[in-house]
């Protein structure tokens, strides 16, 4: 979207001064726009989750394709969180967090009312399964 | 089993500030001997005076303030003079029981008492000191209460009453010294030959060695001679019993230590044959229990450093005491597919993975050959992966996450429909294992 904004001011600015190197840049910035349109959508599109009856598939990433599974029994805490570009959107991002560091079971850019649920089933789960270490 | 009276405070021993000072308390008392046989009047010398009369009262009023007692299932300590803290340790969540006796300690007799907690904060009860006639009943009495706190976890046992704890032990594995040194000079050939270099640059241009040994290298020089001692000192002598209340390591040249590791509590086995030690059959088997708290005065060097249950031994050894961890042990690993090779040459023929139905284990490295036993209960999550070369060759890794330190065992570069199978086939073992009462 920036990337279109700025196409069209530099078309804008080629147009009123005349000048072929703006044009040039507002055609750049098109393409660019569209590569990284491209990529955007495509990891918008690996992100996703399944709540399952006993644990949680998180799956991401396009050159790098991840697919987590977090038991519930085995959730620890899970945090909420909203950096003030998501809560400029309603967004928020739910992070899972196990006794192992090495989980990174990440939910990115969920609607706020759905974050919240999606926080308060597991919590329920989580404490529903609990299992010791 | 009942604790002792719910007034029953009581202190560390006396020494212990003096003792917790350690190379602080040397300073100081050779700070005292300048000052009383200098010569010099002391009106000259009066501010360090102040200086060593500060840290003695700090040492002795914060010894005067931290008092503990068992309360319940709880080990409680206060300490703190200003900023007050009251710790609570539920001893069903006891880990791991060590008694370390630094040099000084053990000149002192006492010992230090360290209760390793599960969670990532890292949290270690630290009774530091306790004399030394007191810590070893006051160990199995923590390891007592902590078998009969676990009622509410696991269906209770038939002999609650906590037994006689020396007699039944049965020793396991011993190091010898010679084996012991051998063995980490294989380990670190390199820096062995970097010494050897070292001597013989020195006879040839002692000008040349001694300009580079200034500054920097000098400081790297002497932080693998200490990171080398310390491996010696630490595993020196390092003995393996098997006990009723877990498994009991003990250990150490100057520092002692005694730790007792509960059962259940192996979040993994590991097994390391370093490259020079192939020939000769010796491999190193570690344990891996939870919470990531690094020991004192541990380096970057040790991090990835587990328990160490047999710092060097025989391969049958080594499979002998898997064995007894992990009764229920893969007999068979399967090899990844040929293609592989194209992605990882190296690593290739090193590479396989096994399961059981409560054990999931996995072969790495291809100079440093790594075993891991993951027991399928503590399993925290799984992840599949799969990079872009990976995905080319059609073939994904599969992460096997604990609680330990070390983190996970992975499955690496299997074929990708056997990799999707194998996720769900973990997840629902695992589940099952969950489910099941803790067997060891």
């Amino acid at each position: 979207m920036p990337a279109l904004l700025a196409a069209v001011a530099l078309a804008v600015v080629g147009a009123v001064t005349g000048s072929a190197v703006a044009y040039g840049f507002a055609l750049a910035a098109l393409v660019g726009g569209a590569i990284f349109w491209r990529f955007v959508s495509r990891r918008y599109g690996s992100w996703g989750y399944a709540e399952r009856e006993d644990d949680l598939l998180v799956r991401r990433g396009v050159m790098f394709a991840r697919l987590s599974v977090v038991p519930y029994g085995r959730m620890q805490f899970i945090d909420v969180t909203a950096g003030p570009l998501e809560r400029a959107f309603g967004l928020a991002t739910v992070r899972l967090h196990t006794a192992a560091a090495a989980t990174d079971a990440r939910i990115p850019g969920l609607e706020r009312e759905e974050a919240a649920r999606l926080r308060d089933s597991l919590a329920e789960l989580g404490e529903a399964q609990a299992a010791g270490l | 089993m009942s604790s002792g009276p719910p007034e029953g405070w009581q202190r560390l021993h006396p020494l212990s500030p003096v003792v917790r000072g350690g190379r602080a308390t040397t300073a100081i008392f050779v700070v005292l001997v300048l000052i009383l046989f200098g010569g010099d009047s002391l009106t000259r010398e009066w501010p360090q005076f102040v200086f060593v009369a500060l840290i003695v009262v700090a040492s002795v009023v914060s010894w005067l303030v931290t008092r503990w007692r068992i309360e319940d299932d709880d080990l409680r300590i206060e300490t703190g003079l200003l900023r007050r803290q009251s710790l609570r340790f539920p001893l069903a969540q006891v880990q791991a029981i060590d008694v370390v006796r630094p040099g000084l300690a053990r000149m002192f007799r006492v010992a230090e008492l360290r209760l390793r907690m599960a969670g990532s904060s890292g949290a270690t009860a630290r009774l530091a000191y306790v004399a030394e006639h007191e810590v070893e009943p006051l160990r199995d009495e923590l390891l007592a209460l902590a078998r009969g706190a676990r009622h509410d976890e696991t269906p209770p046992e038939s002999d609650t009453e906590p037994a006689p704890v020396q007699a039944e032990e049965h020793v396991l594995a011993t190091v010898g010294t010679g084996q012991l040194v051998a063995s980490i000079l294989l380990e670190n050939w390199w820096l062995v030959v970097v010494f050897a270099g070292l001597l013989v640059g020195f006879a040839v241009s002692p000008h040349t060695v001694s300009r580079a040994l200034s500054g920097a290298g000098f400081v790297w020089a002497l932080s693998m001679v200490t990171f080398i001692w310390r491996r010696f000192n630490q595993q020196y002598r390092l003995t393996v019993a098997e006990g009723p209340d877990g498994l009991h390591l003990r250990g150490g040249l100057v520092a002692l230590t005694a730790e007792v590791i509960r059962p259940g509590r192996v979040q993994a086995v590991r097994l390391v044959e370093p490259l020079l030690w192939r020939p000769l059959g010796w491999c190193r088997l570690e344990v891996d229990i939870a919470g990531r708290q690094r020991r004192k005065g541990e380096g970057q060097a040790q991090r990835g450093q587990l328990h160490t249950l047999v710092p060097v031994g025989t391969r049958s050894l080594g499979m002998e005491l898997v064995d007894r961890l992990l009764p229920d042990r893969p007999r068979e690993l399967s090899r990844p597919p040929r293609r592989v090779f194209w992605k990882s040459p190296f690593r290739y023929r090193a590479l396989s993975w096994g399961r059981s139905e409560t054990c999931v284990a996995t072969t790495s490295g291809r100079l440093r050959r790594v075993t891991c036993w993951v027991p399928l209960e503590k399993v925290q999550s799984l992840r599949q992966v799969q990079g872009p070369v990976q995905r080319r060759l059609r073939l994904a890794s599969i992460h096997v996450d604990t609680a330990g330190r070390s983190g996970h065992a992975t499955l690496r570069d299997r074929d990708a429909s056997e990799a999707s199978r194998a996720l769900g086939d973990l997840t629902d073992l695992a589940r099952a294992a969950r489910r099941r009462p803790a067997l060891t």
